[in-house]
């Protein structure tokens, strides 16, 4: 049993022949060589599987590739461009936010996809949403700080811009 | 913790849904958000021989206010209800927050929680609490059941393998409703859940039975939130469980009927 | 007194430099062991016993040869493979040696022992195998605990080992301790039993393996802290000999000792790599992991102490049971848990007579290794219990207690045999009250419409156990020492190896801000080579936070060495005295003069003839280094602040502070993220994670579901406080950092939620602490 499928990822298109039982992740990681989304548990609690599925934060191991044809995908490979770190990865490293690094591509693209939907949260409101993932290394402290270290810079970056256009 | 083969059908309406549905028989199982089935075939616990995707079918997503009836369509996420303004059914935004964590309230959906029916679960909860009606498309056509009547044992449904859940019909505003929950971990499921409704005085529990338990208010009615609240626990028919004694799960019902009282009185 | 050889005037060390890991782990361009694709790779998975104790009647693989995808499936009998032997020099009362088979042969012991090998075209049909396997068992009474294990007639898990004893050792026993109880004005008894645990990398086990016609090698790629003794059992299973087998170690997600041990499916995936001549990878998944990779930390403890009426330690008396599941590990054996806590459970504490009897239980279930803190996570809390009882009992204030019983003059050779080097033991105590103090706790405690309680634990940690310290232990195999070799290569740049092996540690940023102290270079032209034993000389990995006090040493010692025959060659070339000569900005000064290090390694590779007489061409150098007698103690207070909800039996931390004295800190905000990172495992095994069982030894938690890892909404933030004692006789004036915050937590929560439930007359001694528990003792007051 194969399946044609046409998948989206970090703006690129890709036709796959494929069983349809093979979850996203181990699409993007085995088929895409997109290793960058991690397996961790593959029954949906620790979170190292998670992209951004239309923009929304979901995890890769609880979804067959077949499903989301014509969804948008973005895995943490789409973050950095020319070989530089963006303001969130910056964070996670300046605030010591990964120690082994497996968590941290789900970290990064939970935190991505959050705060593309709420770019003024709490740090209590980041915690809890840092709390759907897993980290083993860290104790969460200078996750939840690089995050919310991030978003306060994209505001302060925001008012720069609003205040520059104002004047 | 690969899944077992299956043979993967797309639907584009509810029809052809059923279609398939029927086609297919008992071998058939619907995916939607998948958060509990994919992670069961994940585990080889569940493993249909054809999945069916509703995903794709246009219009079953979506909040609707009729008067005072809400209707939400089978595949809204938990994460659109938690989003959506929702006045005096704000009690279902609220509740969302004791649904897994973000990314699973992201897929996850309302009809596909109803439909798996884990007694515990936040929308198998307040469709009982708010007597909501279940909206099913079946081959001969539409029926409205209960909620009350829908959930018949653990995983259990009244729905026949050849129907769909179309839409979840709440009839009327709850203005001063409020789940609760607790677990030792946020996000879990809970060991015990609470949910009352002030109007009508129902409490609704889950984790103690095979599915949500109806505690009907109104006999205690004059009574302090207190003496209601251990007046419910009381009347729960509890054993003792690997892990967790009935002593303690009613001692959490009480608790979690009185918060959930002081959390509907605060609106 | 010894002079610290630290040094405190380079600029890289004690700075929080930017991590060399990071780019790479950000990028999502780390290669991590399941990243790793060779062409025509086969994917592995195992036929696990369903039964915890049974006779294997047969295997039969048949129908799983007809599974679509599937190429191959091995039995033991198909790969015949020499058995896994971890071994103590031990007398027979004391050890007992028993052997892991690679895979089961005529007998299974836990649920989730492997019992073939599949090997498949992808891991899906790789399952679909598994699945059609038929093994048939003749079902034996299981062994399910520990005290299930030593009862009378109770069924044997190996046959050799009368009462289901593998180790029993019976240590120290203070002349006249007997007279010291019967003469106490307290005696206080805790009794403990600490749930089974695991380690848990969110990476779990892997390896990927092939044979190379070219290299004549088994090249195995495996997410292992001790490479090295990989390659050793690898090579002795297979019956090839070390320098056919090559291990390389990719990234890795997080060890923290359960990958510190030779895994039996490691050994297995590459047995089958060898017999197929083709790529093997084998990826744990979660289920297994959870079930069937190495536990630890179940443990039972009777311990009394007897104390003088002003509160002074006269003695300590205590029985000691691990139970270590179904096998023994190597190279650690069962031992390791009851030798740990036998040889160190005095602890901070002046204790003047000491016994203690340690054994290791075999049961039906799945086997056990180190796991970040062995041991002493629980001792630890087993005796901040006893003190925290005392006081009660002598009606004195606990942490007035610890301070008249707290070693305070060092070196310090205690009951048990160790000399303990300076710490900061009562100045860590004192900062951590005084902070709490200070933030207002102790007046929250005793707001009366609040459940709230305050818990301590002082401990110290011996890191950098060198050759000597471990041979005290009597391992057959005595790890210890660990060797480094430097290389500068032509533009200046430095490569350097280390036996170490970091797996989230830092130790790419942190060995190279070492060297770049010594040789005067930027840490980012230093390269750290680790994890291949092509490359690296015979290492011991990382565990037992020895990696920077020990690798450290060694890696400081070789840039010593190195940057000698720089000065020397310099001084030659600018026509000055080597003795002069210092090394600088990346170069060398010898007087007025400057020679940059490119300048020197071009005429050390490229103009040979340049250099002195009796230097060879190259720049390189090797040192060893070993801890000479017992090693340095890491020390730290821990407090914990928690409030019980009486309505559910929660329990929530309301804050934690650690005061921590690793000596020098190579990079702090690394030291912090372990304290940060141990703490919260420890909170885990205090307050929600437990591998149970049922009476058929079928494990209970097999998922995520029921196996409670802690989230960002049950960890606190934590406040960390630095002393700094350096270490005399480390390289850096560094102590080991990697497992402090472990062994601290569970006594500060366990102390702080009895200190909360103190007007309940209810005391709980075992974790995790039950919520019930907690609800019932409240419910009386209630």
């Amino acid at each position: 049993m194969i399946q044609l499928v046409e998948l989206s990822v970090n703006g690129e298109r890709h036709d796959l022949a494929i069983e349809p039982r093979r979850t996203l992740v181990d699409v993007l990681r085995h088929d895409l060589g997109l290793t960058g989304t991690h397996v961790g548990c593959e029954h949906g609690i620790c979170g190292a599987c998670t992209v951004l599925v239309d923009g929304a934060p979901a995890r890769a191991c609880l979804i067959f590739a077949a499903q989301v044809e014509g969804a948008e995908i973005r895995t943490v490979e789409s973050l950095s461009s020319d070989g530089e770190l963006n303001d969130l990865q910056r964070c996670f490293s300046e605030h010591h936010g990964l120690q082994c690094g497996f968590c941290t591509p789900g970290m990064l693209m939970l935190a991505e996809g959050y705060l593309a939907e709420e770019p003024e949260p709490t740090t209590e409101e980041i915690r809890e949403v840092v709390a759907s993932n897993l980290c083993r290394c860290t104790g969460y402290q200078t996750i939840v700080e690089a995050i919310d270290d991030c978003a306060a810079r994209r505001r302060a970056a925001l008012q720069d811009r609003l205040d520059r256009r104002a004047s | 913790m690969k899944p077992a083969a299956f043979e993967y059908h797309r639907a584009r309406s509810v029809s052809g849904a059923v279609g398939l549905l029927t086609e297919l028989g008992d071998e058939a199982k619907i995916v939607a958000g998948g958060q509990s089935l994919v992670a069961m075939m994940n585990f080889r616990l569940a493993r249909p021989e054809h999945l069916v995707d509703i995903t794709h079918i246009d219009g079953l997503a979506g909040i609707r206010r009729e008067g005072d009836t809400l209707r939400i369509g089978a595949l809204t996420t938990h994460r659109a209800v938690e989003k959506a303004d929702l006045g005096d059914f704000a009690v279902l935004s609220r509740a969302m927050r004791w649904v897994g964590h973000l990314p699973i309230r992201t897929r996850g959906t309302v009809g596909g929680s109803i439909a798996h029916a884990d007694a515990t679960a936040e929308w198998c909860l307040l469709a009982v609490l708010l007597e909501a009606r279940i909206l099913v498309e079946g081959p001969s056509g539409r029926r409205e059941i209960s909620a009350e009547e829908f959930f018949l044992g653990p995983f259990t449904t009244a729905l026949e393998p050849d129907e769909l859940i179309v839409e979840l019909v709440f009839p009327r505003p709850a203005p001063r409703a409020a789940l609760t929950e607790y677990a030792d971990r946020k996000g879990d499921f809970a060991l015990v859940a609470a949910a009352v409704d002030l109007d009508t005085d129902r409490i609704v529990l889950g984790g103690v039975g095979p599915v949500p338990a109806v505690v009907r208010g109104e006999s205690y009615t004059g009574t302090t939130v207190r003496a209601r609240a251990a007046a419910a626990a009381d009347s729960l028919e509890l054993r003792d469980e690997p892990g967790i004694s009935a002593h303690y799960r009613r001692g959490l019902v009480r608790t979690l009927v009185e918060r959930a009282y002081e959390e509907a009185a605060r609106g | 007194m010894v002079e610290p050889r630290f040094r405190r005037d380079g600029a890289w060390v004690g700075a929080s430099v930017p991590r060399r890991e990071d780019p790479r782990l950000l990028a999502g361009r780390g290669r991590f062991v399941d990243d790793i694709a060779l062409p025509g790779m086969l994917h592995a998975q195992f036929v696990r016993s369903t039964e915890a104790h049974a006779e294997l009647l047969a295997v039969d693989l048949d129908e799983v040869h007809a599974v679509p995808g599937v190429v191959a499936a091995y039995t033991a009998a198909d790969l015949d493979l020499a058995d896994i032997t971890a071994l103590l020099d031990r007398p027979a009362h004391e050890f007992v040696p028993t052997a892991m088979p690679v895979l089961a042969r005529d007998k299974v012991r836990y649920v989730g022992e492997p019992v073939a090998v599949v090997v498949a075209k992808d891991p899906y049909a790789a399952e679909d195998g598994v699945e059609a396997a038929v093994v048939e068992y003749a079902p034996l009474e299981p062994v399910v605990s520990d005290l299930g294990a030593l009862a009378e007639g109770a069924p044997l898990v190996h046959a050799e080992a009368p009462r289901n004893t593998l180790v029993d050792v019976s240590l120290f026993a203070t002349e006249g301790i007997d007279d010291v109880f019967a003469e106490a004005h307290t005696v206080v008894e805790v009794r403990t039993k600490t749930g089974r645990q695991n380690a848990l990398p969110l990476e779990t086990r892997g390896v990927v393996a092939d044979w190379d016609d070219r290299d004549e090698q088994l090249r195995v790629q495996t997410c292992s802290q001790v490479p090295h003794q990989v390659r050793t059992v690898l090579a002795r299973c297979v019956g090839l000999d070390e320098k056919q087998v090559r291990v390389t170690v990719p990234d890795m997600g997080g060890g923290f000792g359960q990958k510190c041990v030779v895994g039996r499916e490691e050994i297995a995936a590459a047995a089958a790599a060898l017999r197929l001549r083709r790529p093997v990878k084998w990826i744990e998944d979660r289920r297994d992991a959870l079930t069937a990779a190495f536990l630890a930390r179940e443990q039972r403890y009777v311990v009394r102490a007897a104390f003088s009426a002003d509160g002074e330690i006269l003695g300590l008396d205590a029985d000691v049971v691990c139970d270590m599941g179904a096998y023994s590990c190597y190279p650690f054996t069962a031992g390791i848990e009851p030798l740990m806590a036998s040889a160190e459970m005095p602890g901070v504490y002046r204790v003047p007579a000491y016994r203690v009897r340690g054994r290791a239980v075999t049961t039906n279930k799945a086997p056990t290794a180190p796991y970040r803190g062995v041991s002493r996570p629980q001792y630890v809390m087993v005796v901040e219990r006893v003190f925290e009882k005392a006081a009660r009992a002598l009606g004195i204030d606990a942490v007035e207690l610890r301070r008249r019983n707290l070693i305070t003059v060092f070196p310090y050779t205690g009951v048990n045999d160790i000399t303990y080097d300076p710490g900061s033991y009562l100045e860590s105590l004192d900062l951590c009250e005084k902070t709490l103090r200070e933030e207002g706790w102790f007046s929250r405690r005793s707001d009366e419409n609040r459940v709230i309680g305050i818990g301590f634990a002082c401990f110290s940690e011996r890191t950098g156990y060198g050759s000597g310290a471990f041979a005290q232990r009597k391992m057959q195999v005595v790890p210890g020492f660990d060797i480094s070799e430097i290389r500068m290569d032509l533009n200046g740049t430095v490569s350097v190896t280390t036996g170490t092996l970091s797996h989230g540690q830092s130790h790419e940023t942190t060995m190279a801000q070492i060297v770049a102290d010594r040789l005067g270079v930027p840490y980012d032209r230093v390269k750290i080579v680790q994890g291949d034993t092509d490359r690296i000389t015979y290492g011991w990995g990382s565990f037992a936070s020895r990696s920077i006090t020990i690798g450290g040493s060694a890696v400081a010692a070789a840039s010593v060495k190195l940057g000698d025959q720089l000065k020397e060659i310099a001084a030659h070339l600018l026509s000055g005295d080597p003795e002069a000569a210092v090394l600088e900005d990346g170069g060398v000064r010898v007087g007025s003069s400057w020679l940059p290090f490119a300048e020197i390694a071009d005429v050390a590779y490229l103009k040979a003839h340049l250099l002195p007489k009796g230097v060879g061409p190259g720049l390189a150098a090797t040192a060893s280094f070993d801890v000479g007698g017992d090693g340095t103690f890491s020390n730290a207070t821990h407090g914990c602040v928690v409030e019980l909800d009486p309505g559910t039996g929660g329990v929530e931390i309301l804050r934690y502070v650690c005061v921590e004295d690793c000596g020098v800190a190579i990079h702090p905000q690394v030291v912090e993220g372990q304290a940060r990172g141990g703490i919260a495992q420890g909170i885990a095994g205090a307050l929600f994670e437990e591998v149970r069982y049922d009476e058929a030894g079928q494990p209970l938690a097999p998922s995520f579901m029921e196996y409670k890892v802690p989230t960002a909404m049950e960890i606190p933030d934590v406040r960390i406080e630095h002393l700094e004692t350096p270490c005399a006789f480390t390289e850096n004036g560094a102590k080991g950092a990697g497992e402090g915050g472990t062994i601290g937590a569970p006594a500060a929560v366990l102390n702080a939620v009895n200190d909360a439930l103190r007007h309940t007359g209810v005391e709980l001694d075992d974790t995790p602490v039950r919520r019930e528990a907690v609800f019932r003792a409240l419910e009386v007051t209630r």
